[in-house]
């Protein structure tokens, strides 16, 4: 089957294929980037859209198995590809927790019957990601797992976590950390600052994360593995990634889009679609985030999807789950946030959602170049719409960005050379 | 004014003024020998309390009934909270039965918001988690503003766990939009971070306000916030913070002691002073009851002449 995409303004990661041209996709690849000949291929009119690699999310909670209220493998992959995504990496803090390798080929199985992008894993780092003993690493690998962390769980143990470090280095994978010192986070439940003081909430001050981020750079110095730090939030982590990669360490970081757009002022109206760990922070924090995307400290972005039920959130402040949903709303926040204020370029912003991410965790995928997967998204940076988390494709609905105006939006969706989205619809 | 009393943060000098100023009107009321006006005549006031309280209810309860009010009184522990009833399906509930006022009481800061978007009664915060206690800084206020006449001015000590009180939150707001100064005086582990941005002066030990404190206002100290570690024992709290003679005789003469209740005698006051002249204590509570009343009053439009309702 032969797809040719007529006319779009390509932004190629890699730089080589940009500008206006047509892409030839045959058997699940991308054949040629030129004037292909249009014989015998399905046309797809682009033009007046920009063609990017299929974006990568490498934190995302599709919750399945055990929380399928919550989201489901399906309804997941179909939120992903609705936003632009054709990769993404599930976390394991599921019940049971992706801790073994049957849990992982339960899965990639539903993800194979789902049949919209691909799904890679991050297993879990401990049994039952209780921070005590490591999972079977080397058995969930025959899964392909990609990453292993204990996310929602800090490793607190830090003998735990140099043994991760260490152990992993035979399989070449990273150890994702989620960074938070959990004494220190204690009970909180937003940033520890000006407005949890005027607000009068329980605070997490914004060093239970960089504690964990210094301690962890120092684990991977010492043990030479490789480290990926999740959901950096603040000032001090983009300043201690920085310092970890200029002594030549194998560190690595993304940041979420809410982190990026957000400041802890949303939390004032007590929308629970605000309570998110780590909790958003202050306006210095998101000009620091900002500033490690462009000078190439910070090497993706993730939106930590994490959808619940409604009722789970339809409650006080402080009984609400942390947690929200971003891969329907990932592209036209960062487009309107971002690239439209002038602080970052779109190109880079693409780079950060394609090649980023995919070169952290070493999928073989961000790239519109011949020989590469057909993984594409066409969109429309100009386009207007208003985020209606009502209209979802993830069953979540706990959106801090919804009723927003935006711009930039997804026209369709190409994964493994066919059009799985086009229009709003799934084809 | 806004429909609900929610936060003194969002209300300005001209709403507080004219709060106290209803409250001093019903005071007159409380000396009559039939304590009741027809204001609320057919309304129904709720209280939903989902956390201990005795002066706060009862307060309201009374304030609405001397208005006139029907009064359904709704206690966490012995209602279908126990059974896991949502805090949505409660106000739905409280919706259904046609309260028009809701007054809550919750142990998370932001409930009384939560609530008000369930339903179009009228909320107001009987006190929410670390949050706000507006009706107890307005009557705080109205009882400094009795005693001393004025708040312009004057300085307000506040000594306590800053960061864990919503009374504390809520009089720092009230005390500086009236223009008094205010002193907070804690351990530094009861200390919110930036909290000197609110307007108000740090001090870490009680000997830095001897001198020109015209008001000592004491916050309960509760006994878990040993286990927090923000405390290594109420003895010593008591020691370094607890108020008895000897340290009232190092303030001005004519210093005024006040607390929200309820009191830990023996931590932050001793009996001589909780007995004491220089306490207020008990007008306190007195006032409490004027100060819901006009809030309950003016929530309801009372837009007429103050005196209309006394009349």
């Amino acid at each position: 089957m032969k797809l040719l995409i007529k006319g779009a303004e390509i932004i190629d990661p890699a730089g080589k294929n940009a500008g206006r041209n047509d892409i030839l996709v045959e058997d699940g690849v991308i054949r040629e980037i030129g004037k292909p000949s249009a014989a015998g291929a399905e046309v797809l009119d682009a033009s007046g859209l920009k063609a990017a690699p299929g974006l990568v999310d490498i934190h995302v909670h599709f919750r399945d198995p055990g929380y399928e209220y919550k989201e489901n493998v399906a309804t997941g992959l179909r939120a992903a590809s609705a936003g632009g995504f054709t990769s993404v990496v599930c976390m394991p803090n599921t019940k049971p927790d992706i801790d073994t390798k049957s849990v992982a080929k339960y899965v990639n199985d539903k993800a194979r019957a789902a049949g919209l992008g691909r799904l890679f894993i991050a297993g879990a780092i401990s049994k039952k990601r209780e921070g005590a003993e490591l999972a079977e690493i080397g058995d969930m690998m025959n899964e392909g797992i990609v990453a292993v962390t204990d996310d929602g769980n800090p490793v607190m143990n830090a003998q735990l976590m140099r043994r991760a470090l260490e152990y992993t280095k035979m399989f070449g994978i990273p150890v994702m950390s989620h960074a938070e010192d959990k004494n220190l986070a204690g009970a909180g439940v937003m940033n520890e600052g000006m407005v949890s003081t005027t607000i009068g909430m329980r605070p997490i001050p914004k060093e239970a994360e960089t504690v964990m981020v210094l301690r962890d750079i120092e684990l991977a110095a010492l043990t030479g593995g490789r480290l990926h730090l999740t959901h950096i939030s603040s000032a001090e982590s983009v300043d201690a990634v920085r310092r970890a990669k200029a002594r030549g360490l194998r560190v690595t970081c993304d940041v979420t889009p809410h982190h990026l757009v957000l400041t802890d002022e949303s939390v004032m109206g007590f929308d629970t679609a605000t309570k998110v760990n780590p909790p958003l922070r202050d306006e210095n924090d998101r000009q620091a985030l900002i500033a490690g995307l462009l000078d190439g400290t910070i090497d993706a972005i993730a939106s930590d999807h994490a959808p619940h039920a409604v009722h789970e959130k339809e409650v006080s402040y402080d009984d609400a789950p942390f947690g929200l949903v971003g891969l329907e709303t990932t592209l036209a926040v960062l487009v309107t946030r971002l690239v439209e204020t002038g602080a970052a370029p779109l190109e880079l912003l693409i780079s950060k959602l394609t090649s980023g991410p995919a070169a952290v965790l070493g999928l073989n995928a961000g790239a519109l170049a011949p020989g590469a997967p057909a993984d594409i998204v066409l969109f429309d940076p100009a386009a207007e719409w208003t985020v209606d988390a009502s209209k979802f494709f993830s069953k979540g609905r706990n959106c801090p960005f919804n009723g927003w105006r935006v711009r930039g939006k997804v026209a369709a969706t190409v994964a493994a050379g066919k059009v799985v989205f086009k229009d709003g619809a799934f084809v | 004014m806004d429909r609900n009393l929610i936060r003194i943060r969002t209300l300005d000098k001209e709403d507080i003024t004219k709060i106290l100023d209803q409250s001093k009107v019903f005071l007159e009321i409380l000396d009559r020998p039939i304590k009741k006006v027809p204001a609320l005549r057919g309304k129904v006031v709720v209280t939903l309390f989902f956390e201990p309280s005795t002066r706060t209810r009862m307060s309201f309860e009374l304030a609405a009934k001397m208005l006139s009010a029907d009064v359904l009184n709704f206690a966490a522990s012995t209602s279908s909270a126990v059974k896991g009833e949502s805090l949505k399906d409660t106000a739905l509930t409280m919706k259904a039965l046609g309260a028009d006022y809701i007054v809550v009481r919750h142990t998370h800061t932001g409930a009384p918001e939560f609530i008000a978007k369930q339903g179009d009664f009228r909320v107001i915060n009987g006190g929410d988690g670390f949050g706000e206690h507006p009706t107890q800084a307005l009557l705080d206020l109205f009882t400094i503003r009795q005693k001393l006449g004025r708040l312009e001015g004057l300085n307000v000590a506040i000594m306590g766990d800053i960061a864990h009180s919503r009374v504390a939150r809520s009089n720092i707001f009230a005390l500086t939009k009236m223009g008094a100064n205010v002193r907070l005086v804690a351990p530094p582990t009861m200390l919110p971070v930036n909290i000197e941005k609110l307007g108000a002066q740090v001090h870490y030990r009680p000997d830095a306000i001897f001198e020109d404190t015209d008001v000592l206002y004491l916050l309960r100290v509760q006994t878990e916030r040993q286990k927090d570690s923000l405390l290594p024992s109420l003895k010593e709290y008591a020691e370094l913070f607890g108020v008895n003679g000897d340290l009232l005789s190092k303030f001005k003469k004519d210093v005024i002691v006040m607390h929200p209740g309820p009191i830990n005698r023996g931590v932050e006051i001793s009996h001589d002073v909780a007995d004491g002249n220089d306490t207020y204590i008990e007008e306190q509570v007195r006032n409490g009851l004027v100060v819901r009343m006009a809030v309950l009053y003016l929530l309801e439009g009372g837009k007429e002449a103050a005196h209309e309702a006394v009349n």
